[in-house]
């Protein structure tokens, strides 16, 4: 056991501007590179569709001979900090939060307009993100903060006010590509988080171990690292991170913090949360156990616990430079492995996002295609639970699969205005929209009280949505295949078309003499289009 | 190795460690000497947690009354079952089962550390998992990976009416959600590709379509009861589930749900309505299979993310809680009182009783004792069936 008798994090910044001093190099590449880097076609599209959503031909076609590191670097120094497009208006409203008046003083009006409106603004916000993913200059920057939105979970079902939630976005998305450290600090006092994981309730003398729980479980080390003392123990360090219910900002309250000796991880001292903080970030075990997640994210369900271990080395010594670790991914030998292509599932986000870039389709609104992904299982703001999406295989089920397919099926119906769907949809029972159940999607009301299930509410709920934002998108498949006609060489449009659209080759190799729509929609429907 | 201890060996070693071989043997052990899975299991989630205090009413209890003033069940509109418990009035379609002795109620299900999110207790319900435990797979996905179903089967499952696999979620169930029948038959001919491939991901999204293309060429909508279905969305799915069943080929459990029970305000009105249409709805998926002459072959179970707080609040409703009363039925079912009340001058800090039952209890019934799978391995620990069913 070893006593502090430095604060901790002058500690840490010392010690890692002595790393990043001896180590500086890290990001110049090593080599020069020899033919064998440069990015053929098939590379150029594997990195892009990775690090963004469905690239198009002419962005891979840019691609396309540069060395890996120059595309990575690329990739890297453009990224965004911030949005391009205008958040939802009331997210600059100055001012008090718009907190019911708490519990029970709350008459059931209030209640219900409080839960009304921030179910409006929930989707206000998911229609916002889709649309930033969208049109973003920089797909990197959404992904990655769509990646900590899936590691520092926090749902509006639990957070309720939908501003603290975009509070939150914009947090991950400042940090999406710069510090993991500066992230985790920012995340322990973001008020989302503050009332998702309990911190408000964690008080001296009755610990609320939740956060703290979780800091070592999903956001740093990792199960298997960290004993329930340590809990115990880090739970007493964080008592009194609160928010202050006027304002939503965080606040430390001194009053109810315990300022005894604690030990975590076998460090001693009168410890505070940013200290238990900064002994995580001094673990191995956390740089390892983040670079995993890259990895699975990025490069193959099966990370190389190597290439892991040498990964995570150098991201602990940039001081957890994020864009340190994905440099060192998108230039490794295994990313670009034939075994690793195609061998990621789509999340919904990917797949409709994708589509749509992939697609040059520039839809009127965004919503319905966030309300299109929550109904394929991923509803943003809203994870499952505090371990997030469990993606992958998981991804796809007798359910979701015919959800993807019919969202794919009515993109790529050309201009056939009867819709089955819709049809269906109305035969099914009218709908009022614009009431429902809190955080959870809107679940419309249903005019004759129990006269729908809520399966079939929710699949006329995707079936409107689809409508709605198919409706207000273009695409011309005639013109689309003419693109290829430049660079496809012998390929014909098929081959070229597939090339584009799967990374693994086709189920079933679409009949090249197809009239272009159904040539679009058979490789879409293809089961390799579900995979990345 | 009798064949017990065979399957708990199944159950308990992962397939794929075994020879190619002998892994087809243990399946299809498991499935035609073991597990007998033409036994229907009917799962009904009661959603947004029901009040289980006003669904079996401690009439007789003075404290219930204190704390719940305003929507306590008068004593005289209870149904009674007993000298100290009964039903709430809209169960009264259910007497005839009680009497015939095929409903049992199972008082104070719940588990220990309660959770009191909706989405985080259901999911421990739904995976069987300890209150601090997080597991991907649904607890019937771990019994059908441990016995599998007959492949001629159209499905593992079929959930009808909620886009949540809940117990079937995760790897390797063969699960199907449907609104109804026929509008899935539809929907599935976007299922085209049947393949296999060496690409972990892409087989996974083949099996899936084969899944989905199998339980199509398996179920239709044809049977014509003669059992009249109650309007609205619950009957629907009732008759939903009839017409799965009376599909030749089998399905070996079905979930519905009815869903509105998050009753935190105005709560008399609203469940007054849910359990007439649960009431209405389990007369008449007794009669639908009683056509079927599939009645001694289904166990019906309720279920829910938890109960209510015993004190109701000043809305007029009550809010989470924790054990609650749940309902066995079916033509083998040994009716009666099972577990005990919670007791409602022992509640803990913040208002909640104590369970009797550890709903993992009831799933082991289902699986020992209904379909012959063993339970242990399966339910993160060793729980004791009830005795709910007869010989």
């Amino acid at each position: 056991m070893r006593l502090l008798t430095l604060p901790m994090r002058d500690a840490f910044a010392f010690a890692f501007i002595a790393v990043a001093m001896s180590l500086s190099p890290v990001l110049i590449p090593m080599a020069s590179a020899s033919t064998a880097d440069l990015l053929t076609y098939d590379d150029a599209r594997h990195l892009l569709n990775r690090a963004g959503f469905g690239a198009t031909e002419s962005e891979i076609q840019r691609a396309v001979g540069m060395t890996r590191e120059r595309a990575a670097r690329n990739l890297l120094d453009n990224a965004r900090t911030s949005p391009v497009s205008a958040p939802p208006a009331w997210t600059a409203e100055a001012g008090a939060l718009r907190y019911p008046r708490r519990g029970e003083n709350a008459t059931e009006a209030e209640k219900k307009m409080f839960q009304q409106e921030q179910i409006r603004e929930g989707l206000e916000l998911r229609g916002w993100w889709v649309g930033e993913m969208l049109s973003t200059p920089s797909p990197l920057t959404e992904r990655m903060t769509l990646f900590w939105h899936n590691h520092f979970v926090s749902s509006q079902q639990k957070v309720k006010l939908a501003e603290l939630m975009y509070r939150q976005n914009a947090t991950l998305r400042a940090n999406a590509l710069g510090s993991f450290a500066d992230l985790l600090h920012a995340i322990a006092r973001d008020p989302a988080m503050v009332i998702y994981l309990d911190s408000a309730q964690n008080r001296k003398g009755s610990p609320n171990e939740n956060f703290a729980r979780e800091v070592m479980e999903l956001f740093t080390l990792g199960e298997g690292h960290y004993t329930e003392q340590d809990i115990k123990e880090a739970a007493r360090a964080f008592t009194g991170w609160s928010l202050d219910r006027q304002t939503g900002q965080f606040v430390f309250r001194r009053f109810i913090h315990d300022d005894g000796e604690k030990t975590v991880l076998g460090r001693t001292g009168k410890l505070d949360g940013d200290q238990v903080l900064d002994i995580l970030l001094g673990e191995p075990a956390t740089a390892e156990f983040v670079t995993r997640k890259l990895w699975r994210e990025f490069v193959s369900p099966d990370p190389d616990e190597t290439a892991i271990r040498r990964i995570a080395q150098r991201f602990r010594d940039s001081r957890y430079d994020i864009k340190v670790a994905l440099y060192a991914i998108f230039t490794s030998d295994a990313f670009y492995a034939s075994e690793n292509r195609g061998v990621l599932v789509k999340s919904p986000i990917d797949l409709v996002v994708g589509t749509l870039r992939q697609f040059d389709m520039k839809p009127g609104e965004a919503t319905p295609f966030a309300v299109a992904a929550a109904g394929m299982g991923q509803n943003l703001f809203a994870p499952p639970n505090v371990k997030g999406w469990p993606g992958q295989e998981t991804w796809i089920n007798a359910s979701t699969l015919l959800a993807r397919k019919q969202f794919l099926e009515r993109l790529f119906r050309g201009d056939e205005t009867s819709s089955r769907m819709l049809a269906d949809a109305n035969a099914q029972g009218t709908l009022t929209a614009n009431a429902g159940t809190m955080g959870a999607l809107p679940r419309q009301a249903i005019q004759a009280q129990g006269a729908l299930d809520p399966e079939k509410a929710r699949q006329i709920r995707f079936m409107r949505a689809m409508e709605r934002g198919v409706s207000s998108v273009q695409f011309e498949s005639g013109l689309w295949l003419t693109q290829f006609d430049a660079s496809r060489g012998t390929r014909s449009r098929s081959g070229a078309a597939s090339r584009l659209l799967l990374a693994t080759a086709p189920q079933s190799v679409p009949d090249a003499s197809s009239e272009p729509l159904a040539l679009v929609r058979a490789l879409v429907l293809d089961a390799a289009y579900q995979l990345k | 190795m009798d064949r017990r201890h065979f399957l708990k060996f199944a159950g308990s070693v992962p397939l794929a460690a075994l020879a190619p071989a002998l892994t087809a043997e243990v399946a299809w052990s498991a499935t035609l000497a073991g597990a007998d899975y033409r036994k229907l299991l009917l799962l009904i989630e009661l959603k947004g947690g029901n009040d289980g205090l006003n669904t079996l009413v401690p009439y007789a209890n003075p404290t219930y009354y204190a704390l719940r003033p305003k929507i306590g069940i008068p004593r005289e509109q209870v149904v009674q079952l007993s000298d100290s418990v009964g039903l709430h009035p809209s169960l009264e379609p259910l007497l005839p089962l009680w009497k015939n002795r095929e409903l049992a109620v199972l008082q104070g299900v719940g588990y220990p550390a309660p959770n009191l999110s909706h989405f985080r207790s259901i999911e421990i319900w739904d995976t069987a998992s300890k209150s601090e435990q997080y597991l991907q797979d649904g607890w019937l996905t771990r019994a059908f990976g441990a016995a599998p179903t007959p492949r001629s089967f159209a499905a593992d499952g079929v959930i009808i009416g909620s886009p949540d696999l809940g117990p079937l979620a995760g790897g390797g169930t063969r699960a199907i959600a449907l609104a109804n029948t026929e509008q899935f038959l539809r929907q599935a001919r976007l299922a085209t590709t049947e393949g296999q491939s060496r690409n972990r991901a892409l087989a996974h999204i083949l099996k899936v379509e084969a899944d989905i293309i199998q339980a199509a060429s398996h179920l239709n909508a044809n049977y014509a009861f003669k059992t009249e279905f109650p309007q609205g969305g619950f009957g629907n799915a009732i008759r939903t589930a009839c017409q799965i069943v009376a599909n030749e080929a089998g399905v070996a459990v079905v979930r519905v749900t009815l869903t509105g029970f998050d009753t935190h305000s105005g709560q008399p009105g609203t469940q007054t309505r849910l359990l007439s249409e649960l009431a209405g709805g389990v007369v008449a998926l007794k009669s639908a299979l009683e056509e079927l002459g599939k009645w001694n072959d289904a166990l019906v179970l309720t279920y829910a993310e938890f109960g209510r707080r015993p004190k109701e609040n000043l809305s007029n409703g009550t809010d989470h809680g924790t054990a609650s009363a749940h309902f066995a039925l079916g033509g083998r079912v040994a009716g009666g009182l099972y577990g005990e009340q919670p007791s409602l001058d022992r509640l803990s800090g913040d208002g909640n009783s104590g369970f009797a039952i550890d709903f993992r209890s009831v799933y082991a019934t289902a699986l020992d004792r209904w379909w012959g799978v063993p339970s242990s391995g399966l339910l993160g620990g060793t729980f004791t069936p009830l005795p709910i069913l007869r010989a």
